[in-house]
C-alpha cells in the first residue's frame, strides 16, 4: 500500500516526463493526475488505518548503504505523522493536477509541468515517508529540485529564472546547515536511523561539543542545526526571501508546494525529530522566538503588498511562523494540525487567486481588480470561505488550530511562550486586516481595470472550480472533524509514538486552562481586523492613501518587506559578485588558466619546436649527440662511483 | 675423434640462410619476366617454414649450439617469432609499392631475409662474437635497403646517413664489448654473468664498457640521445623499408638488449638500469614533444616509434622478470599496431602518386570511412585510450615499474603520454572533422586488404584475448631469469 503511495507519482513522472510528447498533452495529463488520485485514495485508507486502528508500521524497500557503521536502509515509515502528511501531500496535490489541467490548458509543455508535478510529489512523500536521516534529505533536496524546475518552469522570463535560482541559493544556506546536523546526529549515536538515534539520545543528552574552544551542549548545537534546514525550507525570518519571488511560478505550483506541501516540510522535521528537540529547552526556545516573529514580520509585510499572490504568499509565511513557535513549547499536535487545516484552506486560496488571474487574463495588480463578485461568484464564495477559514471564524479549520496554537503559547509560561503569545495575537489582527483587504480590494468596490479586461472575465470551468469545491469542504469541515483526535482528548492516543513530549511540557493539557480572555482573544482581533478592512476599503474608500501618506515610514518598511532583499543584496549578492568576478577574472584565467592549460599548452609547443631544432639533418651533429650521450653517462658514473 | 659441433638447436637459421642462397642464385639466373614475384613468393614461404622448424622442429627448451655461441630458449623463440611475422608482413606490403617506384629488384626480399637471417642470430647470440655477427648482418642489410631507391636523392642520403652513423654505433659497441673482455676475459654469456655478480661489485673499467654497448645497441633501437637518425631515416626511406624499419629490427634489437643486460650483466642490474630509466625517460620526452610539430606522417611515425621505446624501457629499467615480460607484451601489440598503422600509410595514395603529409588524410571519414576507422583504431591504440590494444601494453609496463618502485618514472610516462596523445588524436581530427581533401585511391591488394582488417581486428579486440599474448610473454621471460 504505502510503496504504491509512494512510487505511484514517481511512475507517472517518469512515464510522462520522458514520453510526455509522444503521449500528448490530453493522455499526460490523465496518466498523472489519475495516478495521483489512486495515490491520494490509498492515503485516506491509510491515514485511517494507522490513526485510528494504530496499526504503524515499516516497509524496508532495500539497503541503502552499508559502510562500516554507516548502515541504512531505504525503508517506508508509517506512522501517524506520516499518515497526516500522506492525506495532505497526496490530497492537495491531486486536486493541483485536476487544477492544473484547466489553468496550464493553453500552456505549450503541459506534460513537461504535469511530469514535474508529479516528481515533486514523490519526492515530497519521500521525505515524509523516510525511516532515517539520509532518506529524509533525498527527499528534502528532490523537492529542492523540484521547486526550482517549477519556480523557473517558464524559463523564457527572466525573472522567473532568477526567482528559481534564488530559491536554489537561499536554501542552499539550510540544507548546509541540515547536513551538518545530520553529520552531528550520527557522530552523537552513530546512526541515522530514527528508532535508533531517538532511542540513544536521553543517554548523550550532556554530551558537550567543542567547537572554537568553546564547549556547547551536543544535541543543543544539532537541533539548532537541523532547524537551520527547517528554516530554509519553511521560509522563517531570514531565509524567507526566496519564498515571495516564488510567486513567478505557475499559480497551481505556489498552492501545491509554497503553501501546502513543501514549505510545511520543516514544521514536519521538527514535529518527526520531536524527541531530539525536547531535549534541548535552547533550542525549542530558538524554534520559538523564530516562529512567533516570522509570523508577526510576514503578516506586516502582507498589510500593504499589491500583488494578489503575494499577499498569500506572506500569508504562508506568517502561518508557518504559528506553526514554529506551536512547535517551539512542545504543541506538536497543535502544530501538525495547523498545518493540515492550513494546507487546506491556503491550497484553496491560492487556487482561488488562480482562478481570479485567470479570469482577469492574468493581472495580478488587487489594485486593477475590484467589482468583479457577481461576475465569477463561485470563486468570490470559495474565497470567502477560505478567508473565513484563515482569520478563524469559529467553526471553521483555521479556528480550531490557530486558536490552539495561541493557547498552548500563553499556557507555555515561559517567556519565549508569552512573546509569542502577543506576537501571535497581533499577527492575527493583521492576519484578518489583509485577508479582509484582499477580499475587498479584489471582489468588491469599484472596478478598476479597463474594459476590455472588464469584458472578458469569466467563471473558470468545471476542472477548476471541483478542485476547489472540494478544498473548500476541507476549510469547512476538517477542523471540526478532527479536532477531537489531532488536538483534544484523544491526542495521545492519536499520535501513538510519533510524537514525543516531555513529561514536564505537558502543553496540551495546560492549554486548555488557560483564563477565558486568552481564549477569545483571536476571536476579537480577527472581528477588529474586519471591521477596520471594511471601514477602510468599502466604508470610505481612499483613506488607506492617506493612513500610507501619514504613516510613509511605517509604510515604506512594510511595502519594501523591511528591507531584507535590499539588505542581503547588499551583504551577499554584491560581494560574491565581486569575489566571484576576482576569481574568474584573476584566479581562472590569469592564474589557473595561464600557467595552468594554456601555459602547459604553450610551453609543450615551444618545447616541441626545440625538439626539431635538434633535428638539424647534419651528420655530425647526430654523431656529436651521441658521443656527447655516452659521455655524460660515464661521467655520471665515475662521479657517483668516487661518491660511493 | 673430433667432435662435431652441435647444431641442430640452429637448424631454423641454417635453413634460412640456405633458402636465401638458393633464392639468389634463382634471382640471378632466372631469365623469367616475374623474377621478383617469384622471389617474393618462395621468400615468403621460407618465412614460414622457418618460423614451422623455430616453432615445432627446435622447440623451447633451453640448448646451446655451436661450441656455446648460440642458445635457444623459450625467449629466442617468442622473439624469433615476432620477426619472421614481421618479415613476412613487411615483404607482403612491399610489394605493391616497389613495382610501383622503379624498385622492382629481386634483390628487395632477399635483403629483408638477410636482415631478419641476422635479427635472428642476434636473438639466439650467447657469445659478444655471435651477437657482432648477428647485429653486422642485420645492419649491413638495413643500409642497403635505406638507399634502396637509388635515383631518389632523399633515399640514398638517409641511406647514407644510417650507414654513417650505424657505423659508428659498430665502433661504440666493440670498444665497450672490447672492454669487457679485458675485464672478464671471456666473450661468453655464462662465463661473463660468472664474472659480474652483484657481491663482487664491478670495476669502473667494467662499466664503462657496458656504457659504450648500451649505447651501440640503443642506436638500434633508436632511444634518445641516440635516435638522430631515427627521423631523417623513417622520412628518406622508401615507405616499405620504413614500415620494415619500425618493427623488425627495433624487435630485434629490443631482444639483444634484454638479452645482454639479464644474462651477462644481470649481477649489475643496479647500475645498467640508472641508465635505462634516463635512456627511457629522454625517449619519451623526445618522442612525445618533437612528434606534435611534425606534419609529415612518417617522421610523425619516426618520433612515435622512438617514444614507444622509451616505454618499453620503461619494463627493461624495472630489471625484473615482470619487467621484462611487460617489454615483451608490449613489442607484439607495437609489431600489430604499427604494421597495421603503416599498411595504412602505404595506401595513402591520390591518383598513383603517394602522399606522406598529415593534411592529405583530411576529411577522410567522408571519401573512405573503413580506412578512417582503422587509422583511428590504430591511434587510438597508440595513444593507450582503452580498450584497445595499446592500452594494455602500457598498463602492463607502468605495472612492472611501480612493482618495482618506479614510481617518478611511471609518472613521466603517464605525463608523456598525455602529450603524446595530443598528436595522435589530431590525426583523427584531422580525418574526421577537417574539410575533405582529394580523395585517396581505394586499397590496392587482396592481401593488403586482409594485412588492414585483421591488425585492425586484433588491435581493437586484443583485451580479449590478451593471454595468447601473454602466456608465452610469461614464458619467455622466465626462460632468461633461469625459472
Amino acid at each position: 500500500m504505502i510503496t504504491g503511495i509512494v512510487f505511484l507519482p514517481l511512475i507517472g513522472a517518469l512515464i510522462v516526463g520522458f514520453f510526455g510528447r509522444a503521449l500528448g498533452d490530453k493522455v499526460s495529463q490523465i496518466i498523472t493526475t489519475g495516478l495521483l488520485m489512486v495515490a491520494a485514495a490509498m492515503s485516506w485508507f491509510t491515514f485511517f488505518d494507522v490513526g485510528f486502528g494504530g496499526n504503524a508500521y515499516t516497509v524496508t524497500v532495500l539497503s541503502w548503504v552499508a559502510s562500516g557503521d554507516f548502515i541504512f536502509n531505504w525503508a517506508l515509515k508509517v506512522d501517524t505523522l506520516t499518515a497526516v502528511m500522506l492525506i495532505v501531500v497526496t490530497t492537495v496535490s491531486s486536486v493541483v493536477h485536476l487544477y492544473s489541467i484547466g489553468y496550464m490548458h493553453h500552456d505549450k509543455s503541459v506534460p513537461r509541468f504535469m511530469a514535474y508535478l508529479s516528481f515533486f510529489t514523490f519526492a515530497m512523500l519521500m521525505l515524509v515517508t523516510a525511516d532515517n536521516l539520509v532518506q529524509m534529505f533525498f527527499g528534502w533536496e528532490g523537492v529542492g529540485v523540484a521547486s526550482y524546475l517549477l519556480i523557473g518552469f517558464w524559463f523564457e522570463k527572466p525573472s522567473a529564472n532568477a526567482a528559481a535560482m534564488k530559491a536554489f541559493i537561499v536554501n542552499r544556506v539550510g540544507d548546509f546547515g541540515f547536513a551538518l546536523g545530520i553529520f552531528l546526529i550520527f557522530v552523537l549515536t552513530g546512526s541515522v536511523e530514527f528508532d535508533t538515534i531517538f532511542a540513544a539520545i536521553p543517554a548523550v543528552a550532556d554530551a558537550n561539543f567543542v567547537f572554537l574552544g568553546m564547549e556547547f551542549n551536543a544535541i543543543t548545537i544539532s537541533c539548532l542545526l537541523l532547524f537551520m534546514g527547517a528554516m530554509g525550507k519553511s521560509a522563517q525570518l531570514g531565509l524567507h526571501t526566496w519564498l515571495p519571488d516564488a510567486m513567478e511560478g505557475p499559480t497551481p505550483v505556489s498552492a501545491l508546494i509554497h503553501a501546502a506541501t513543501m514549505v510545511t516540510a520543516g514544521v514536519f522535521m521538527v514535529c518527526r525529530l520531536s524527541p531530539i528537540f525536547e531535549f534541548s529547552e535552547v533550542a525549542l526556545t530558538v524554534v520559538t522566538i523564530v516562529g512567533a516573529t516570522t509570523a508577526f514580520f510576514a503578516a506586516t509585510v502582507g498589510l500593504t503588498q499589491t500583488d494578489i499572490k503575494r499577499v498569500i504568499a506572506y500569508s504562508t509565511c506568517s502561518q508557518l511562523g504559528y506553526m514554529f513557535f506551536a512547535a517551539g513549547v512542545s504543541a506538536y499536535p497543535a502544530a501538525m494540525f495547523h498545518l493540515t487545516t492550513h494546507a487546506f484552506f491556503k491550497a484553496l486560496l491560492f487556487l482561488g487567486a488562480g482562478s481570479v488571474i485567470h479570469a482577469m487574463s492574468d493581472e495580478q495588480n488587487m489594485m486593477k481588480m475590484g467589482g468583479i463578485r457577481k461576475l465569477i461568484p463561485f470563486t468570490w464564495a470559495v474565497m470567502l470561505i477560505g478567508t473565513l477559514a484563515i482569520t478563524g471564524v469559529p467553526g471553521l479549520s483555521g479556528y480550531f488550530s490557530k486558536d490552539m496554537i495561541i493557547e498552548a503559547a500563553y499556557a507555555a509560561g515561559s517567556g519565549a511562550g508569552g512573546y509569542a503569545f502577543w506576537l501571535g495575537v497581533i499577527a492575527a489582527l493583521m492576519t484578518s486586516f489583509y485577508s479582509w483587504r484582499l477580499m475587498f480590494l479584489t471582489f468588491h468596490g469599484k472596478p478598476r481595470a479597463d474594459e476590455k479586461t472588464m469584458a472578458h472575465v469569466h467563471e473558470s470551468p468545471l476542472v477548476m472550480t471541483i478542485p476547489l469545491a472540494i478544498l473548500a469542504v476541507g476549510a469547512v469541515g476538517f477542523g471540526a472533524v478532527f479536532a477531537g483526535d489531532f488536538i483534544g482528548e484523544g491526542y495521545k492516543e492519536f499520535w501513538g509514538s510519533s510524537i514525543y513530549i516531555a513529561e514536564a511540557n505537558n502543553i496540551m493539557k495546560e492549554a486548555k486552562q488557560v483564563p477565558s480572555w486568552v481564549v477569545w482573544s483571536p476571536f476579537i482581533v480577527m472581528v477588529l481586523g474586519l471591521v477596520l478592512a471594511w471601514v477602510i476599503y468599502i466604508k470610505k474608500p481612499g483613506s488607506a492613501d492617506k493612513l500610507a501618506k501619514s504613516f510613509s515610514g511605517l509604510y515604506a518598511f512594510s511595502l519594501n518587506k523591511w528591507y531584507f532583499d535590499e539588505l542581503y543584496d547588499a551583504i551577499f549578492v554584491k560581494p560574491s559578485f565581486v569575489i566571484g568576478r576576482f576569481f574568474w577574472k584573476r584566479g581562472d584565467e590569469k592564474t589557473i588558466d595561464y600557467f595552468g592549460p594554456d601555459g602547459v599548452a604553450a610551453r609543450t609547443k615551444d618545447g616541441s619546436k626545440l625538439a626539431s631544432l635538434l633535428q638539424s639533418g647534419y651528420v655530425y651533429h647526430y654523431a656529436f649527440a651521441m658521443l656527447i650521450g655516452v659521455v655524460v653517462f660515464v661521467t655520471w658514473y665515475m662521479l657517483s662511483g668516487m661518491s660511493a | 675423434m673430433t667432435e662435431l659441433p652441435v647444431l641442430f638447436p640452429a637448424y631454423p637459421e641454417i635453413f634460412l640462410a640456405i633458402a636465401i642462397m638458393a633464392l639468389m642464385m634463382i634471382g640471378a639466373y632466372s631469365k623469367a619476366e616475374n623474377t621478383l614475384g617469384a622471389v617474393s613468393a618462395l621468400t615468403q614461404v621460407s618465412f614460414v617454414v622457418t618460423a614451422g622448424l623455430v616453432l615445432f622442429v627446435v622447440g623451447g627448451a633451453t640448448q646451446l649450439a655451436m661450441n656455446d655461441l648460440f642458445i635457444v630458449d623459450q625467449f629466442a623463440v617468442y622473439m624469433k617469432l615476432l620477426i619472421l611475422l614481421a618479415s613476412l608482413l613487411a615483404v607482403t606490403m612491399s610489394n605493391g609499392f616497389i613495382r610501383r617506384e622503379g624498385m622492382a629488384k629481386f634483390e628487395y626480399p632477399i635483403l629483408i631475409a638477410f636482415a631478419t637471417l641476422g635479427m635472428m642470430m642476434m636473438v639466439s647470440a650467447n657469445d659478444l662474437m655471435s651477437l657482432y655477427i648477428g647485429l653486422e648482418l642485420q645492419s649491413l642489410s638495413l643500409y642497403v635497403m635505406a638507399a634502396f631507391q637509388r635515383d631518389n636523392s632523399r633515399s640514398t642520403e638517409a641511406g647514407l646517413k644510417y650507414f654513417v652513423l650505424g657505423a659508428l654505433s659498430s665502433g661504440m659497441l666493440l670498444y665497450g664489448m672490447s672492454m669487457v673482455y679485458g675485464f672478464a676475459g671471456s666473450t661468453q654469456f655464462n662465463a661473463l654473468a660468472n664474472a659480474f655478480t652483484a657481491d663482487t661489485g664491478a670495476h669502473m673499467g667494467v662499466i664503462v664498457g657496458l656504457i659504450f654497448m648500451v649505447a651501440g645497441l640503443a642506436f638500434k633501437i633508436s632511444a634518445v640521445p641516440f635516435h638522430m637518425w631515427t627521423p631523417d631515416v623513417y622520412e628518406g626511406a622508401p615507405t616499405p623499408v620504413t614500415a620494415f624499419f619500425a618493427v623488425a629490427p627495433k624487435v630485434a634489437a629490443m631482444a639483444l638488449l634484454i638479452r645482454v643486460l639479464v644474462g651477462p650483466f644481470g649481477g649489475l642490474v643496479a647500475e645498467w638500469s640508472q641508465v635505462i630509466v634516463v635512456l627511457s625517460i629522454l625517449s619519451m620526452f623526445i618522442g612525445s614533444f618533437a612528434a606534435i610539430a611534425q606534419s609529415n606522417i612518417k617522421r610523425l611515425m619516426a618520433y612515435s616509434s622512438i617514444g614507444h621505446i622509451g616505454f618499453a624501457l620503461i619494463g627493461l629499467a624495472a630489471g625484473t622478470e615482470g619487467g621484462v615480460e611487460a617489454v615483451l607484451i608490449y613489442l607484439a601489440i607495437y609489431l600489430v599496431m604499427n604494421i597495421g598503422t603503416f599498411a595504412c600509410i602505404l595506401n595513402m595514395k591520390v591518383g598513383g602518386r603517394m602522399v606522406e603529409n598529415i593534411s592529405d588524410l583530411a576529411g577522410l571519414s567522408k571519401n573512405n570511412p573503413v580506412m578512417a576507422m582503422l587509422i583511428m583504431v590504430f591511434m587510438f591504440s597508440m595513444a593507450g585510450i582503452p580498450p584497445m590494444a595499446g592500452f594494455m601494453s602500457k598498463l602492463f609496463v607502468f605495472k612492472a615499474a611501480i612493482d618495482a618502485g618506479l614510481i617518478a618514472l611511471t609518472v613521466i610516462g603517464a605525463v608523456t603520454s598525455v602529450v603524446s596523445a595530443f598528436y595522435y588524436l589530431r590525426v583523427i581530427k584531422v580525418m574526421y572533422f577537417d574539410d575533405p581533401a582529394e580523395k585517396l585511391d581505394s586499397v590496392e591488394s587482396g592481401a593488403m586488404k586482409l594485412i588492414l582488417a585483421v591488425t585492425g581486428i586484433v588491435t581493437a579486440t586484443m583485451i580479449f584475448y590478451m593471454p595468447v599474448v601473454t602466456d608465452p610473454a610469461i614464458k619467455a621471460a622466465s626462460s632468461l631469469f633461469g625459472g
